[in-house]
């Protein structure tokens, strides 16, 4: 597991360039140039299980989902924030991507500290030391659990159609 | 009592009537905004579309912008696969490549009305507050989940109130404005926030609000949104808006996390700096920085009122040598409308040359992209990074005067007006 750690304001440009965003769409298509503005090293060696910590404002910009699909694809186990950008936090959580906010977790980082996530029981631990999160409202919680939005409303309009059958 | 724009809308919208900040509501968007991403949405949820159908044939509303007339094989197939779409299911808002950029045909062609809930898969969906519209962005996958259900979850918002006082004294204008607040609030100051606008905007046109809105994304804010008044009314009347639309405003006593004032008189052209929006400094400060692309137009300011301040000062001057004006008009419409009264006309004779209406060079998947070390000058809304296709140029952000004095000097100047 691999810790990458990256400053303020990391926006959807530097998560993937506006230039690549009407010609890839697929996972295949995404991850090589994930990050690729921001840090070329990350779309080489990021493996799944990594996890990305940043300061704030993380994932502003652009409504583009190619970084939330990206991570996700990828792996990535949890991206740690000071604070997130409302459409990308929206987004992660439509894929299924997991986000946490905890600026504690963020200042305490130093090099080389081994970092933990555990967001089931709302608990990061960053060089041995832990930090709680709270945790995400049920109606969120479903949607992630589902695998993400589009499972989510899958289900539901399935849901809904045996019951219309189900009613004479 | 006691409730915000927000709180309004989402009440109302989700059934509930009244809500409070941090509740999470199920709401059916009155309209949904798509353009050349259409394609992918499409393509996330063809199946079900199948199966399901869709949801409604009025809500959707998909502009051809992004990269039009189509750059390459991919992006034309994309376009013949939305306008399949379109027929198949029988969209009933659907503007074709060439129309102008979605966030200006959404307003101008009255599909936004005060109180309506919008939301859209770009991240400039934000633009309709303007006219007193609810309306923000969302990702692909939202959109194709909305198009199967015709509903989706939103969290009702805190809310920033932002009071303007006195007018504007040009050439300092809107975008100056609101380069102005991002730069003192941060590219975050209205993170998850619901900006409210208040105070004496009956001197801001609907052009300055549109400019002034499409940039609250630039501050982090869910939506933006300025009062319904005269100026919104023969807007409205002008785009043949829908009647039967009922102004929301916010209460006095509403409840904000935070209020700010600006004097509108003491706002002088501002420039941001690269790389991010908030990297504001006065023009008269930012000195000595060689240009080599201009850029005038897109959803923020490539209305007819942009183009016209651009016109009255490149009149009988031509474009420094060795630099290049590109002009990027919001919309087909306003394209015509500055044929005819001549703007175009001066524009090109001081050297511009006039794109097709749509996004281009801004997202730099095609048309005036950057070389490494080169520098643009732009009237966008975004000069990160790589953000005109090239990670080793520079953007700076400014208002379409700057932008036109600074083309005529070859780098960026103060623009006057004497």
């Amino acid at each position: 597991m691999r810790v990458w750690k990256y400053g303020d304001d990391v926006n959807t440009d530097m998560l993937f360039p506006g230039k690549y965003t009407y010609t890839c769409s697929t996972p295949e298509e995404i991850m090589p140039h994930l990050l690729e503005d921001l840090d070329p090293s990350f779309a080489k060696e990021a493996r799944a299980g990594d996890v990305i910590l940043a300061g704030t404002n993380f994932g502003c910009g652009s409504s583009r989902e190619q970084p939330t699909v990206g991570l996700k694809s990828l792996g990535v186990k949890a991206v740690v924030a000071k604070s997130f950008a409302r459409i990308f936090y929206r987004s992660a959580i439509n894929q299924g991507l997991i986000l946490i906010e905890c600026p504690e977790a963020i200042d305490a980082y130093k090099p080389g500290d081994t970092v933990d996530v555990d967001p089931e029981a709302g608990k990061i631990t960053v060089g041995g030391r832990e930090f709680r999160f709270p945790k995400l409202p049920p109606e969120i919680i479903a949607i992630r659990d589902a695998g993400g939005l589009l499972a989510y409303v899958r289900k539901e309009l399935e849901t809904k159609r045996a019951q219309e059958r189900g009613t004479p | 009592m006691k409730e915000t724009f927000a709180q309004k809308v989402l009440g109302a919208k989700s059934g509930l009537g009244r809500v409070e900040p941090g509740q999470i509501v199920t709401v059916r968007p009155d309209h949904l905004l798509m353009h050349d991403n259409a394609a992918p949405i499409v393509s996330k949820v063809n199946a079900d579309l199948d199966k399901y159908g869709l949801n409604s044939r009025e809500a959707p509303v998909i502009v051809l912008d992004h990269v039009i007339p189509a750059a390459s094989e991919k992006t034309a197939t994309s376009h013949k696969k939305i306008r399949e779409f379109v027929r198949k299911f029988g969209v009933k808002n659907f503007f074709d490549t060439g129309e102008g950029i979605c966030h200006e045909i959404l307003v101008a062609r009255g599909l936004a009305v005060p109180g309506s809930l919008i939301v859209g898969s770009d991240s400039h969906t934000c633009t309709y507050g303007a006219v007193g519209a609810f309306a923000t962005g969302i990702d692909r996958t939202e959109a194709a989940a909305i198009l199967l259900t015709g509903k989706t979850w939103l969290k009702v918002p805190q809310s920033l109130k932002i009071v303007l006082k006195g007018k504007l004294r040009p050439p300092a204008s809107a975008k100056d404005l609101v380069l102005t607040i991002i730069g003192a609030i941060g590219a975050d100051g209205a993170n998850y926030l619901s900006v409210e606008f208040h105070g004496d905007i009956a001197s801001l046109s609907m052009e300055e609000r549109l400019t002034v809105a499409n940039m609250g994304v630039e501050m982090g804010a869910k939506n933006a949104v300025f009062p319904v008044d005269k100026e919104t009314e023969r807007y409205l009347a002008d785009a043949r808006a829908p009647k039967g639309w009922k102004a929301v405003r916010a209460d006095e006593d509403a409840e904000y996390l935070k209020t700010i004032e600006y004097d509108l008189a003491k706002i002088v052209p501002v420039i941001a700096k690269p790389h991010s929006v908030d990297n504001v400094a006065p023009a008269s400060e930012v000195k000595d920085v060689k240009i080599d692309e201009f850029l005038l137009g897109t959803c923020t300011n490539g209305r007819l009122g942009d183009l016209r301040v651009a016109a009255k000062i490149l009149k009988g001057k031509k474009v420094a040598e060795g630099a290049r004006l590109i002009v990027l008009p919001a919309s087909r419409q306003v394209m015509l409308e500055a044929s005819k009264d001549g703007t175009i006309a001066t524009l090109v004779e001081a050297g511009a040359m006039v794109l097709p209406p749509g996004c281009g060079p801004c997202l730099g998947a095609h048309q005036g992209v950057l070389a490494p070390g080169e520098k643009c000058l732009s009237t966008a809304n975004r000069n990160f990074k790589g953000r005109m296709g090239c990670a080793e140029a520079e953007i700076y952000l400014a208002s379409p005067a700057t932008v036109a004095a600074s083309a005529i000097a070859g780098r960026i100047v103060e623009p006057s007006f004497s």
